[in-house]
């Protein structure tokens, strides 16, 4: 081995240790019997307990889990559509708008678009009285933000993919709709999963865009754990971390299974 | 394909582009604080004035952009040897190695800056490790410096940095290295004359991906930082939320746009051009 690459690997090992570490005592800390996180004092479960007794918390992740389920669902079929026409409608009027469109949400920063969409749906009240401020409009917010990342997971399956499997179909007869159903869409349906799931961790995660949308009476997750953390540490956030750890590395190899069985 | 150009056209149009024409609607109104909602529209420019006036605002901006770039900076430096590591890993080992990367940006963001305010709490681990080494023997707290939002940026967006640099390191011929050897130069001209500049999209996608949100972060400054640290996702935060006032908050979002506005362009054609050199 290199001088060279003898660094680069102390460098990835160094680099790991810091993206590890602080997860990895946040997850030990949860079973401390002390409320401090800086001191052990032995092992416990009561914080466990404590969280699943947490009914505001409970009522929170459920809340959560709901829309994260019904703006990824959104996300994935809206981004479908945006990644198919990126790539396969290469003219058509207002064809750059779109593509911008498309990809803003994703380097847009969260407190513009979070003000932004607030300043919508209090129009929207005034105008027209509705919709109330709570699911569905942080459910809206977040379909929004995470078509991009939707897109662009299709468009980059969709740009090498072979496209005479579908012109065989055509020439055999089937209709573009039988085509897209038959041929196209088994094809780069792991690439619409994995945005699904991609979009899902997102929507699950937000905090800013949610923290303007949601209206006084949604609590989200995330809103949850901020206000608890302002406050200082709290040993059951340390629990859910360990939860929340847990569930995305199981998310993450199903995804990853789900990519590689491309062919 | 009307139906497939259409959905996402009107869905986007109706839910972004107009927000996004609702803010600086706003921003050239006045605020109202007597009315609900807080604003009177107008065509004034007193929020812009304000924002240009005032020492705090300014202070903010200054502060976000250098907080932004010297995290970026720190993140290339580590990123770096971390892409080059993987890309030069056995190929079937790359994919655990990446994945590693990308773990901990699948798990919540909010829960990992969290994890640093017990590590650098008074008296937390960090605190007592570095007494316990002799490296500091009164460090005191961490948690609440700029020196906890600099380590905050790093640790949340470095898998942005490793995963662009490891793509463009990735594809590198070995062949020229070895031909640049060949020819005399030694390894550290050879990384600096070939290497680098070959991964020069890798390095500007990795520090966009990593300056872009960092200057409007909200929640880093917000948990690690402290009354002083100024940021400018922060002063929005505060002057909508706290202080009501949506003209001023408005106006804050305007120009974070028309600041980024820059970066977003280059960003965008680095990433066509790699497109196109790919296909």
């Amino acid at each position: 081995m290199t001088g060279r690459a003898r660094f680069a690997f102390g460098m990835l090992a160094f680099g790991y240790a810091f993206l590890y570490l602080p997860i990895a005592l946040v997850i030990v800390y949860s079973f401390n019997e002390s409320r401090l996180v800086t001191v052990w004092s032995g092992f416990s479960l009561k914080w466990w307990q404590a969280l699943f007794a947490n009914e505001a918390m409970l009522d929170a992740a459920w809340l959560s889990l709901r829309i994260a389920l019904v703006s990824a669902t959104c996300a994935a079929l809206i981004g479908l559509a945006a990644g198919y026409a990126l790539v396969r409608a290469p003219r058509f009027p207002g064809r750059t708008l779109f593509g911008s469109l498309v990809v803003a949400p994703m380097v847009m920063p969260e407190v513009v678009m979070g003000i932004s969409m607030l300043l919508l749906f209090v129009g929207s009240e005034r105008l027209f009285a509705g919709p109330d401020r709570g699911f569905l409009t942080i459910a809206i917010a977040h379909t929004t933000f995470s078509i991009a990342f939707v897109a662009i997971v299709v468009q980059a399956r969709l740009a090498d993919f072979d496209r005479a499997l579908e012109e065989a179909a055509m020439d055999l007869g089937a209709t573009p709709w039988v085509t897209f159903r038959t041929i196209t869409l088994p094809l780069i349906a792991p690439a619409v999963g994995s945005g699904w799931l991609l979009a899902f961790t997102l929507s699950l995660d937000d905090l800013i865009l949610t923290q303007f949308v949601a209206g006084a009476q949604s609590q989200t997750l995330p809103m949850r754990v901020y206000s608890s953390v302002r406050l200082g540490v709290d040993p059951q956030i340390n629990v859910l971390a360990t939860i929340v750890v847990t569930v995305a590395a199981c998310a993450l190899i199903l995804s990853g299974w789900l990519t590689r069985r491309k062919v | 394909m009307r139906f497939v150009i259409g959905l996402p056209f009107l869905w986007l149009g109706l839910f972004f582009l107009l927000p996004c024409l609702l803010v600086l609607a706003i921003a050239l109104g006045t605020n109202a604080p007597d009315s609900v909602p807080p604003v009177e529209l107008g065509l004034s420019f007193k929020s812009f004035a304000l924002l240009f006036s005032d020492d705090l605002y300014l202070a903010a901006w200054l502060s976000s952009i250098r907080i932004a770039a010297t995290s970026t900076l720190v993140a290339l430096l580590l990123g770096y040897p971390m892409a080059y590591a993987i890309a030069r890993a056995a190929p079937n080992r790359r994919p655990l190695l990446l994945m590693l990367v990308v773990l901990p940006f699948w798990t919540s963001f909010l829960i990992r800056i969290y994890a640093w305010m017990g590590l650098l709490a008074d008296n937390g681990l960090i605190e007592q490790f570095l007494r316990w080494t002799g490296l500091a023997t009164n460090p005191g707290t961490i948690l609440g410096t700029e020196w906890a939002v600099h380590l905050g940026i790093v640790y949340a967006y470095l898998p942005f940095m490793v995963l662009p640099l490891y793509a463009t390191l990735e594809k590198l011929d070995d062949s020229l290295l070895e031909a640049a050897g060949d020819l005399g130069a030694r390894p550290l001209a050879a990384f600096l004359t070939v290497t680098l500049p070959l991964s020069l999209p890798g390095i500007v996608a990795g520090c966009l991906l990593v300056f872009i949100p960092a200057v409007g972060e909200f929640v880093i400054p917000d948990l690690l930082g402290g009354t002083e640290t100024l940021m400018i996702g922060k002063v929005l935060w505060d002057e909508f939320f706290t202080n009501g006032d949506w003209p001023l908050a408005s106006a804050v979002a305007v120009c974070l746009l028309v600041l980024l506005v820059g970066p977003i362009a280059i960003f965008q054609r680095n990433q066509a051009r790699s497109l196109e050199r790919r296909t």
